[in-house]
């Protein structure tokens, strides 16, 4: 197995708060790497960081093997990254369809063609229904994404991720808010994703995690504190303390 | 409304409109026709950038000026027959005046989006404004064309032969100019490029998450937005026969923005009717009382309150 993803001695600073603190890990191609950590753990700190939303202190991000640190976040995405919002970030004002074109497009490349026909570009088009074909949003495609129920935004988001054919899938709690069914629903997507990408999943939903992770590692105040496979986290005692531990508190 | 038969129905009403101006004894309709025209562009322009790019610049007069001024500057030295800097030849044929003025607002909006492109939200309103009026100030002071009195121009360029002095035939070259201008505009917007944009505009973070390189992109609509409006900036000084900082004024940026926000922002005829309805409502109410921008503000007020989306939205929901 090769590395999609590695991180070493990653620091981020916000004044004398210490969000990430050297953390050092990494994702492997067709592995799930559930990274879960009690509210405030710097989880969401991280994942900017790794977009490339936020600039690190000090360390290194490497993707598919390549010195990522300094690149703006959508040099990383022409590299092979995709992500998804922890609050749905999609384009209100489109359909479906036109999102997920877009997307599309966006990854085909010929952005500053200016006397082109978006609509009338076939490979687009073909890409897009291919997508969407047998997904639940396949009979919502001429409605626009305001419109969306929340679990359909966060396929919606999905979909528009794989559309860029990452290599590297960035999930910021992909479960928050879906109800039962629904998650269900996302689980099983998930599941699929494993053969097409190397995920890093952060999710509050243990149920899920347990489900998909292949490992897991456990992020407080900023530090890795554990890492494994679900059985050792399962068993780990710092971790059921730190954040199993009590009878509830997963968010 | 069926939009052709409407946009045909239009385009001929505009072919005729002289011989209708004449025919009822009000020649002064052919060139304010023309303004409209060239503010139409212009406004249009502005949209381009403010209404499907979301760029909501305050200082596109620069643009104006700036395509006004090459004109008006190439045509007296042209006329003294002293080569600017003693190198480069003045001239006053249309064919070289007017793409150049669109290149050099081209070349302006390149450097002023470049930086202003670094803001956003109210930044970038104050710092587009602030080199609008830096530019203003520029042109204020340049003695050797005007200062502040401006720039006449004996004749307009001279194209194809024809006499641009003649207001009509001014008129026509404007409208063809225009009908090409909105083919091209409509084709810009629906373009894999303006697809981009328009995504940029509703969500920047989610382009950026796509892929897309977003401040160039940005930046790009912003360049073409100021070339255009430098063509109508180049026109206005054939009109006009004339140029003045004041095309540069930050009241102009203003004034370019109340037609795009009261024709409808974000779409491609909106800019036109706005300018149609704002110079319309000026000659109007001038005749009336100097005190005309008061009645002009009052009808901006209920127009913006109650139409959602400008003239245009009014248009089509009665249709």
């Amino acid at each position: 197995m090769s590395a999609v993803l590695e991180v070493s001695g990653l620091v981020k600073r916000f004044g004398g708060l210490v969000a990430t603190d050297h953390v050092t890990l990494d994702v492997q191609a067709g592995e799930i790497h559930a990274l879960i950590g009690p509210n405030g753990a710097g989880k969401s700190t991280l994942i900017n960081q790794l977009s490339g939303e936020i600039a690190p202190d000090a360390g290194t991000i490497r993707l598919l093997g390549r010195d990522v640190t300094h690149e703006p976040a959508h040099a990383r995405v022409r590299l092979g990254l995709g992500r998804t919002f922890q609050v749905t970030s999609l384009l209100d004002e489109c359909t479906v369809s036109e999102s997920v074109a877009l997307a599309v497009q966006a990854h085909a490349g010929g952005n500053l063609k200016l006397w082109d026909r978006a609509a009338n570009r076939t490979p687009v088009r073909t890409r897009t229904e291919a997508l969407l074909a047998g997904t639940a949003l396949e009979p919502r495609a001429a409605m626009r994404a305001a419109d969306l129920s929340h679990g359909e935004r966060k396929q919606l988001e999905l979909v528009m991720a794989l559309a860029l054919e990452p290599k590297l899938m960035l999930l910021d709690e992909p479960m928050a808010g879906l109800g039962h069914v629904e998650s269900g629903e996302m689980i099983e997507v998930l599941r699929g994703l494993r053969a097409r990408a190397g995920v890093l999943l952060v999710e509050h939903d243990m149920d899920a995690v347990f489900a998909l992770a292949d490992r897991i590692s456990v992020l407080v105040y900023g530090q890795i504190v554990a890492s494994g496979s679900v059985e050792e986290i399962r068993e780990n005692p710092e971790v059921r303390a730190a954040y199993l531990g009590g009878e509830d508190e997963l968010c | 409304m069926r939009q052709p038969v409407a946009i045909l129905l239009a385009l001929v009403v505009l072919a005729v409109l002289p011989t209708l101006a004449a025919w009822a004894g009000s020649p002064a309709t052919v060139p304010l026709a023309t303004r409209i025209l060239i503010y139409g562009i212009a406004a249009a322009s502005l949209n381009f950038a403010l209404g499907y790019g979301g760029m909501i610049s305050f200082g596109h007069a620069a643009f104006f000026g700036i395509g006004g001024y090459v004109v008006a500057i190439l045509f007296t030295h042209w006329f003294n027959e002293a080569p600017i800097f003693g190198l480069i030849p003045g001239t006053n044929q249309l064919l070289i005046t007017l793409p150049l003025a669109i290149v050099v607002s081209g070349l302006f909006a390149a450097a002023i989006g470049a930086l202003s492109l670094r803001t956003g939200g109210v930044q970038f309103i104050m710092i587009t404004l602030a080199f609008a009026q830096m530019l203003f100030f520029l042109f204020v002071s340049l003695k050797a064309y005007g200062g502040e009195d401006g720039l006449s121009m004996r004749r307009p360029d001279a194209f194809l032969g024809l006499n641009l002095r003649d207001r009509p035939t001014m008129y026509y070259l404007t409208l063809v100019i225009t009908v090409l201008f909105f083919a091209g505009l409509r084709r810009l917007v629906r373009s894999s490029f303006g697809t981009v944009l328009d995504g940029i505009r509703q969500n920047e973070r989610r382009m950026e998450a796509l892929g897309i390189a977003t401040y160039r992109h940005k930046l790009f609509a912003f360049i073409l937005s100021g070339m255009g409006v430098g063509m109508a900036g180049a026109l206005m000084a054939n009109a006009m026969r004339y140029v003045s900082p004041d095309m540069m004024h930050w009241s102009r940026s203003g004034e370019l923005m109340i037609m795009v926000i009261l024709g409808g922002t974000g779409t491609l005829l909106g800019p036109l009717y706005g300018a149609a309805a704002l110079l319309l409502l000026e000659t109007w109410l001038a005749g009336w009382t100097e005190h005309w921008s008061l009645g002009e503000g009052l009808v901006l007020l209920a127009v913006v309150m109650f139409s959602r989306g400008g003239l245009i939205a009014l248009l089509r929901r009665r249709t």
